[in-house]
């Protein structure tokens, strides 16, 4: 039964973007969606992107100092760490698993709400493929933005472990520079990205998905909006785990 | 015109509509009536192809609906305006917007004519200086006719209304008729109307269906209503002990 549930979900998931990755009827309305979208997606999730990167960077620095402390391993290696740590990992998943929870839960919400209130059948009567016109614009908003998001957060994330490591006397300055500059590897950056690709299409077509199938009342768009964040979340850990074995295997 | 042939509509084992046949016409306000759970609004989304049949057919003139490809489908889709109950206005966008959605997605009008157009919706609904307030901040007359509005801003032939006087007072519910029926009638138009308002049925059925229990069991025009001996149709019509009253001093009884 599991299982069963399982191919069925997954069936209607891949029809639904079947239908989704079509020709727009009309390039300058899906432009325009679009825009919107990255607004939304983008502006909309800066502050709680660089409020959580800031705390992630500060302690990590505060914890690492902390295991380093009577050990014979170099201080600087705090930069060091708190730049890989948040480029390999912290900064593309703890993003997006927050932006699951906010982006996520909000395309699930918009879209089970149009679908509940008769938008969608009154744009399927008139014509417009509702699942590409609702869906796309999202999916593509969320792969141009999230990686930008993904990026910002992880050099806000290496300013957050400076300001817990510096000022209060951790380690000096050129320490910490010196930790960032060393053992640097450029492909951890593409991991980065590709991770935040892979994340922002998972977290979009996932709520998307939930929200476009909904049927019933609130009590059941509530349950959508909450399926999209857990199933988005478990998807995000599971896809870092493949592209971690792939990429470092 | 439109014509269904046999139409059958199962949800697991229950069968919702049991073998339609009808035909409704070009120029006429066509009515769909009968108690909740009849069959209605199963038959009314089958129609605009909301929902496939479980057997049976769907004619939009000469075009078998459901044999068409999505494309084909479309290209019916784009002659079809729909009323819906709720008005499924888009709360994101002004008045303005929402009547100008179809144009904007399906025709290449430059900016003026479009507006120009909404206008025209906008005057024929008898409304104005709403362009650009918000679904929330009109009333539920208002948003109705803006629904009509954007129903027929693509010049349909055909106008499907789901419930058009739900939740609307006796006088709003009259000038919503009206302005259905004057449409229709200046158009050409086929319009359906999925009702149970007495006063739709007695002042703008021309022609009427009564579904019961998924099947089609009267069909008839607004003169032939009182008329009539079916027992459904007569329950169904004369429900309340006031309309009963009200049809025996009429027929004289």
């Amino acid at each position: 039964m599991f299982l069963k549930n399982i191919f069925y979900h997954f069936g209607r998931y891949v029809m639904m973007l079947g239908t989704a990755i079509s020709r727009p009827e009309k390039i300058s309305m899906y432009y325009k969606e679009t825009m919107r979208q990255m607004n939304d997606i983008g502006i909309g999730s800066l502050f709680i992107v660089c409020l959580i990167a800031v705390f992630i960077g500060a302690v990590t620095a505060v914890q690492f100092s902390y295991q380093l402390d009577g050990t014979l391993v170099p201080v600087y290696y705090i930069g060091y760490v708190v730049r890989d740590m948040t480029i390999i990992e912290l900064a593309p998943t703890f993003t997006c698993l927050v932006l699951a929870g906010k982006v996520g839960s909000n395309i699930a919400a918009e879209i089970g709400g149009m679908r509940q209130k008769e938008h969608i059948d009154a744009m399927e009567i008139m014509g417009v493929n509702t699942a590409a016109y609702l869906i796309l614009p999202k999916v593509i908003a969320a792969l141009i933005v999230i990686p930008m998001l993904v990026a910002i957060g992880a050099f806000v994330s290496i300013i957050g472990g400076y300001l817990a490591a510096v000022p209060t006397g951790v380690m000096a300055d050129a320490e910490y520079i010196k930790g960032l500059r060393s053992f640097f590897e450029p492909f951890n950056v593409n991991m980065m990205f590709i991770k935040a690709v892979v994340f922002a299409f998972i977290l979009t077509t996932v709520s998307a998905y939930q929200g476009y199938h909904v049927r019933g009342g609130s009590i059941e768009l509530g349950e959508a909006s909450t399926n999209a964040v857990v199933f988005s979340d478990i998807l995000i850990l599971i896809a870092d785990y493949v592209i971690a074995v792939l990429l470092t295997g | 015109m439109i014509r269904t042939e046999d139409i059958v509509k199962r949800f697991g084992d229950k069968e919702v509509l049991k073998g339609i046949t009808t035909e409704f016409y070009q120029g006429q306000t066509n009515l769909i009536i009968g108690r909740s759970g009849a069959g209605k609004t199963v038959l009314l989304k089958m129609l605009v192809g909301l929902l496939e049949p479980t057997e049976g057919n769907v004619w939009y003139d000469d075009t078998n609906f459901f044999t068409l490809n999505k494309k084909q489908k479309r290209a019916i889709r784009m002659q079809v305006g729909m009323l819906f109950q709720a008005g499924a206005l888009f709360d994101s966008m002004s008045v303005e917007e929402n009547i100008r959605f179809p144009l904007d997605m399906f025709t290449n009008r430059s900016y003026k004519e479009k507006r120009k157009r909404v206008d025209y919706c906008l005057e024929r609904v008898n409304l104005g200086d709403v362009n650009d307030r918000y679904p929330s901040e009109i009333s539920g007359g208002m948003q109705k006719r803006v629904g009509i509005a954007r129903a027929i801003v693509l010049e349909p032939r055909f106008l499907f209304c789901d419930e058009p006087n739900s939740g609307l007072d006796p006088k709003t519910s009259i000038v919503i008729d009206e302005l259905i029926q004057s449409i229709t009638k200046e158009n050409n138009i086929t319009t359906i109307i999925n009702t149970h308002d007495m006063n739709s049925v007695m002042e703008i059925g021309e022609n009427i269906i009564l579904l019961h229990q998924g099947e089609l069991v009267w069909r008839g025009n607004k003169g032939q209503v009182l008329e009539s001996d079916n027992e459904v149709l007569q329950n169904f019509i004369f429900a309340s002990p006031f309309l009963q009253r009200l049809r025996e001093s009429a027929v004289g009884k």
